[in-house]
């Protein structure tokens, strides 16, 4: 039903270029896990994007992950790797893709998924501990959101 | 979601940093300067090529809430205890009994009793918890109501049970008639829940010892329950807990007092077989 009603979205934007994110489920990856196209065809913003890597209802990526640039946000995680340095070694296509669903790239990860509303056991209603009915979750991050965090992590270069 | 194969070859390529844990402290714990706990022991043989060791969540706490425990003046969680063992000598319910009134003093006749729950029960044909056994005689032997699973008396009278345990091994059962609720509680504890897509063992058998956020990550014991937390001050069930850590992988939780958590309970209390009963335990 969503899917139709953002189909019909984009036909109204017709000739406006990416218009319309795709939904979580039709993100195309390539053989590595890693997403070429940008979700939204507007440029992240690197500060937004930093924004949402230290917020705990958002990407809260400091939990698992040590940034040292974010350093001003306390206590940050040891579940991940450090983050640092990490738009040098990693192209921007991979980056998009381990945000999008980094088990694309890491079969088991801890990671989640930030672009992604599939394939859950007993998802539930945001932190409230109650059903939600699959049809109706959104992605933790939504697609703007997503290129905000690929744009700062692009950053962190050593 | 198109996949194609090739993934593996990219991940053999990434050479992650080895994540050392960090180590539980050292420190022991000695209660009244004369109770001894076993806060870690050598890992049960189910565990075998998993943990070597098991430890109790005491370790992985701050020094502040570490000293707490150390004397029942200053565990909060005592007070709790003298309420319950209030309402063991009180007459309630039909029959015109208490819990004296056929166990007479807590203090010996529940000896040993937590140490061994959740097990079988030959009568009621199922594993039952501590909380079950409680409700049972309250409605069968009392012929009163049964508590809430995870309201406040029932958890300060599991505390004031567990109490009489304290310092006695942990030693559930995992075979005969419980084994198939016990392979049902290990199927829950390595199942990735919710949008999170996180499992028991993501935190708290991988990466115990590790900080998520501003939290040391513990092995998730449950020798200490009921617990006392800082943060909401006041005694905390087993079911309770699961259901804040359910909660948090973004899912759908299950009830206290479910076939679910009595399961899973039996599986988490079976990790720490032969670690000591620490009841009621001191955490953030
Ligand atoms: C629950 C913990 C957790 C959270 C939350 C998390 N990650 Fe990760 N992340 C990991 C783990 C673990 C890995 C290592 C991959 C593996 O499992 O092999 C990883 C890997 C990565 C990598 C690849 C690093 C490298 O060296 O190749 C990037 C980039 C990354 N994460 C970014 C993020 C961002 C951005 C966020 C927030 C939007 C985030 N992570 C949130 C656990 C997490
Ligand atoms: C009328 C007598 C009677 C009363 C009153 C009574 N019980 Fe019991 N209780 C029993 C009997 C008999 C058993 C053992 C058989 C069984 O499992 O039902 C038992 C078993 C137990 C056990 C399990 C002991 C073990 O070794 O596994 C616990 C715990 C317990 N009772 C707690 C309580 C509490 C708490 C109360 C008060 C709220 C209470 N009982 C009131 C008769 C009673
Ligand atoms: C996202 C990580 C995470 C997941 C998944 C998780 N927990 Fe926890 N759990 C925590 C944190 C953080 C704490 C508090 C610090 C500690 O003791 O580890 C905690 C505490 C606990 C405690 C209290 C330990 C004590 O000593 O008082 C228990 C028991 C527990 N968890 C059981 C579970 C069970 C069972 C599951 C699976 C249903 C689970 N947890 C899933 C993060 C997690």
């Amino acid at each position: 039903m969503k899917h139709v009603l953002l189909t019909l979205a984009a036909v109204g934007f017709a000739g406006q270029a990416f218009a319309t994110p795709p939904v979580p489920s039709e993100v195309e990856f390539d053989e590595y896990g890693a997403v070429e196209a940008s979700l939204t065809g507007e440029p992240g913003d690197p500060a937004r994007g930093a924004e949402v890597m230290v917020t705990r209802s958002l990407g809260n990526c400091v939990a698992c992950h040590q940034v040292d640039d974010l350093s001003e946000a306390p206590f940050h995680g040891e579940v991940g790797p450090p983050l640092n340095g990490v738009g040098g070694y990693r192209t921007e296509a991979e980056l998009r893709g381990i945000v999008i669903d980094a088990k694309m790239i890491f079969p088991e990860t801890m990671m989640p998924g930030f672009y992604k509303t599939t394939g859950f056991i007993r998802p539930g209603d945001g932190y409230t501990g109650k059903a939600a009915k699959e049809e109706d979750l959104e992605p933790i991050l939504t697609a703007q959101q997503v290129e905000d965090v690929v744009a700062y992590l692009m950053t962190l270069q050593d | 979601m198109k996949r194609k194969t090739g993934r593996a070859f990219m991940a053999s390529l990434i050479v992650l940093p080895v994540m050392a844990l960090a180590e539980a402290d050292d420190d022991t714990l000695i209660i009244n300067e004369e109770i001894e706990i076993v806060t870690k022991a050598e890992a049960p043989a189910h565990l075998e090529g998993v943990v070597s060791e098991v430890i109790s969540g005491w370790h992985f706490r701050s020094d502040e809430t570490q000293a707490l425990e150390l004397d029942d003046f200053e565990n909060p969680a005592l007070v709790y205890t003298d309420q319950a063992l209030d309402t063991w000598n009180a007459v309630e319910g039909s029959e015109g009994k208490s819990c004296a009134s056929c166990h007479d003093d807590v203090e010996t006749s529940m000896q040993g009793v937590r140490a061994v729950y959740p097990k079988w029960d030959e009568k009621a044909g199922e594993v039952q918890t501590l909380s079950m056994q409680i409700n049972d005689c309250r409605e069968a032997n009392m012929g009163a109501e049964p508590y809430k699973y995870d309201s406040a008396p029932m958890a300060a009278m599991e505390a004031l049970i567990s109490l009489q345990s304290r310092g006695m091994p942990v030693d559930v059962a995992i075979d005969g008639p419980a084994a198939e609720t016990w392979e049902q509680g290990k199927e829950l504890y390595y199942t990735r829940t919710g949008q999170l897509e996180l499992s028991c063992a993501n935190c708290h058998e991988q990466n115990y010892g590790n900080m998520i956020r501003a939290d040391h990550l513990s092995q998730g014991q449950i020798n200490g329950f009921p617990t006392y937390r800082l943060k909401n001050a006041k005694l905390n069930t087993v079911h309770g807990r699961f259901k804040g850590c359910v909660r948090d992988t973004r899912a759908e939780t299950y009830a206290a007092g479910s076939p679910e958590f009595v399961a899973l309970e039996l599986y988490v209390a079976s990790r720490g077989n032969g670690l000591s009963v620490e009841a009621p335990a001191v955490r953030n």
